[in-house]
């Protein structure tokens, strides 16, 4: 009897160490996604990842906001802006390839690796390289169109021609002709005519890059960055490519043009630009000074 | 003797207790099932991220939570300061644990019968309260301040600092003053164990005993506790690689430069280094070694005292002690280990409790400056982010004697703990942990016996079934 007891005291507590374990993660009102395809891979350099360790990544860090299933519902989404990223509508902002097609698996790792400037998107740099080769893997199971659709090739960008005010000068003539300031304002403040008015491919509100404030790009720090940002469009916003209108060099003066509105970022542009009379004037007319969130201009 | 009573009593003491753990394991099940709340703690509120982003299990911190630490709490992407949240929003969360537990030691000093005594206790209780905010005043200037009962409620102030985050925009340059936790690798406030005998490092807190039932009293100092001061603390973007120093008073962590227990109040000053590196090995997660060294001086007997009472921050005769230690963190997937090893000394006076202003003659015949050797090894087991399993034994063993008379294992330690948090929902609102736990400490030849006179060894354990949460 007494070894009866026992055996039954020591199978309840095994079931209670056991029944947690065995239960699966309730980490939404949703349920995940279904067990990902394990033939898609991605390939960053020399590293291979794989979905299924990325599933395990994804439901610790990245579903709060971009949902159980990956479609950007996550439990925090109605109280961000910009939403978070769809990625069941296989539509990606930062791409090197071009409008229409999908990013490689290069572009996505670095989205991952840099964040997403002015939104909640942080920077994931201390997840080592296999584990965010292993998330770009696994967010490619959302979207059935990495079954069917192959990334885009990435587009060429030219070497960079030395900069000169001439150059600068013809940006800003590109600028005017592409009506730019449409929605990014004359200053590049974000405040053009159209800029109230715009929406992203899911309704939603957006509002233009404001150079004057900002230090850093959504997709890049670099020049080239900015150069494939306007020639590669952000898909699913208002802002398009221009590979089709603009010739790379002049999409290099444009690069040197839209460095100079962002005045509270030191730049060789910028510093090439204040020695003109028409910089100086135009830099003179901005009152730079800090704000409570530590850079920008006064309204 | 009427054996049918007996049987049946047994019968209804087994159908009793069968009763009780079927309605136990069933509110178990049902708490499993329930909805996942919506309550939040302060980041996970902020940034609309679960709390398994930045823990691995909370509290303990993930690659990217100890980064986000290190950042000034902030994420990096310009939205951190205040001004972009809603105005409703407050840094704040609250943590307590409700808590069944049972402790019991052997060997307590007791009036009646030889002296000794095994003494259990058991019953319903509950922790202290931590009333945790913590987040951003501007663009890289970070606060914490942490208001924290015991669990009578009297509140005291485990963490007031500002912290200047990123100057000169580089993360190298992090500055902060106030009170706050040491830059531990292995953090005390982030344990994982929560029991009277688990809730500590033990190599954190050891102190030597000067002789068999004469504790240390010459100061109070725990390298877990929260210090006053000023850090310096830099890190590389990727946080793979930290270094931090800091500039104390040497008072533990308590205000108005009140040493705490010891001969004298003191106005004196530690000092406290650490530094690590973290590397990756094929795909078994992120390796971490570091080093530490905590430089401390105690004051041993007043300057000056009024009514016989010490003056806070005058105290002299400033003599010091000093542990260092390297750490490793070794991740090999779900399964990691931290391994410690730890050294401490301690000056002869303040190893013997005596004061230093009669010099050497002043000191008992056969002293020395203590000293120990420690080692830590703690292994957790993360099944997935809901369930986490934690053992960890420390072992204390003293090199030098403070007297020549003491036992040569007198103080030596043995402490093992092992347990499992449970979390039934992650979530960026609030947290849940069952958090269950066994602990036992052997204290070697610290109570002396009233009856022989001869020292015996303390043994004391802990076991807790507790409901930690956080919101």
């Amino acid at each position: 009897m007494r070894i009866t007891k026992f055996k039954g005291i020591f199978v309840s507590l095994v079931a209670v160490l056991i029944l947690p374990a065995a239960l699966p993660a309730q980490q939404s009102d949703q349920a995940p996604a279904a067990k990902p395809n394990p033939h898609i891979e991605a390939h960053v350099g020399d590293v291979t990842g794989h979905p299924d360790a990325g599933s395990d990544l994804y439901y610790r860090y990245c579903w709060g906001c971009h949902g159980a299933r990956g479609n950007g519902d996550g439990e925090n989404a109605p109280y961000l802006n910009p939403t978070p990223r769809n990625f069941v509508a296989g539509i990606f902002k930062c791409r090197s390839t071009p409008t229409g097609t999908l990013p490689t698996d290069d572009d996505l790792y670095h989205s991952i690796e840099r964040g997403f400037y002015t939104t909640t998107m942080p920077s994931w740099i201390t997840l080592t390289a296999q584990n965010r080769a292993d998330l770009v893997a696994f967010i490619k199971t959302f979207s059935a169109r990495w079954a069917t659709d192959k990334a885009g090739e990435p587009i060429q960008i030219p070497p960079e021609p030395k900069l000169t005010v001439e150059s600068i000068k013809h940006g800003k003539e590109v600028f005017q002709k592409m009506e730019c300031w449409k929605c990014h304002g004359q200053e590049g403040r974000g405040d053009g005519p159209s800029a109230a008015t715009l929406t992203d491919s899911f309704d939603q509100p957006i509002r233009p890059y404001d150079f004057a404030q900002g230090t850093r790009f959504k997709c890049g720090t670099t020049n080239q960055d900015l150069y494939k940002i306007f020639m590669t469009g952000l898909d699913g916003t208002p802002m398009p490519s221009f590979a089709s209108v603009i010739k790379p060099e002049e999409a290099w003066d444009l690069v040197h043009y839209l460095r100079t509105l962002q005045v509270s970022h030191a730049s060789p542009e910028l510093a090439l630009w204040k020695t003109t009379p028409e910089g100086a004037a135009f830099l003179a007319a901005e009152k730079v000074r800090n704000t409570p969130t530590g850079s920008g201009l006064a309204p | 003797m009427d054996w049918s009573k007996l049987i049946n009593f047994r019968d209804r003491r087994s159908r009793a207790g069968s009763i009780l753990f079927s309605a136990l394991l069933l509110l178990f099940i049902a708490l499993i099932d329930s909805s996942p709340a919506r309550a939040i703690p302060a980041f996970a509120r902020k940034y609309g991220m679960p709390c398994s982003s930045c823990h691995e299990a909370w509290p303990k911190l993930s690659p990217f939570g100890q980064q986000f630490k290190d950042n000034g709490f902030q994420m990096g992407n310009d939205r951190d300061a205040p001004i972009f949240q809603s105005p409703a929003y407050w840094p704040i969360a609250m943590r307590i644990t409700p808590n069944w537990h049972l402790e019991h030691q052997d060997n307590v000093i007791v009036d009646q019968g030889s002296g000794l005594a095994n003494v259990t206790t058991h019953g319903f209780d509950f922790g202290g309260l931590d009333i945790l905010t913590e987040g951003t005043l501007a663009k890289n200037i970070s606060f914490q301040l942490v208001p924290s009962s015991d669990e009578t409620g009297a509140f005291h102030l485990e963490a007031v600092n500002v912290r200047f985050d990123n100057l000169l925009n580089s993360s190298w340059l992090n500055i902060k003053a106030g009170k706050f936790e040491l830059d531990n690798l292995l953090s005390e406030k982030r344990i994982l164990t929560l029991s009277a005998n688990g809730s500590f490092y033990q190599n954190y807190h050891f102190q030597p005993w000067v002789a068999p039932g004469v504790a240390s009293s010459s100061y109070a100092f725990g390298i877990g506790d929260n210090q006053v001061g000023l850090e310096w603390m830099g890190h590389s973007k990727n946080d793979r690689t930290r270094i931090s120093a800091s500039l104390l008073s040497a008072t533990d962590g308590n205000p108005d430069f009140q040493s705490g227990t010891g001969l004298a109040a003191s106005s004196a000053y530690e000092g406290f280094i650490t530094a690590s590196r973290a590397f990756q090995v094929g795909n078994l997660g992120l390796q971490r070694v570091g080093g530490f060294a905590y430089f401390g001086q105690a004051t041993t007997f007043p300057k000056y005292t009024s009514g016989s009472v010490p003056i806070n921050g005058t105290g002299a005769g400033n003599e010091p002690y000093y542990r260092a230690g390297f750490i490793g963190m070794w991740y090999l997937k779900k399964l990691d280990v931290t391994t410690m090893y730890f050294y401490g000394h301690d000056s002869v006076y303040l190893g013997t409790n005596t004061p230093s202003n009669a010099g050497s003659a002043g000191l008992p015949a056969g002293s020395h400056a203590p000293s120990w050797n420690g080692a830590l090894f703690e292994t957790h087991y993360t099944f997935n982010p809901q369930m986490i399993f934690v053992n960890r034994y420390e072992l204390i063993r003293m090199s030098q004697q403070a007297l020549d008379t003491n036992p040569g294992d007198l103080g030596n330690i043995d402490a093992l703990t092992f347990g499992f948090r449970y979390y039934p929902f992650v979530s960026s609102r609030a947290g849940l942990a069952f958090h269950n736990e066994y602990s036992i400490v052997w204290q070697r030849k610290i109570v002396v016996s009233p009856t022989t006179g001869l020292p015996v060894d303390l043994t004391s354990s802990s076991l807790m079934f507790g409901l930690d949460f956080a919101f």
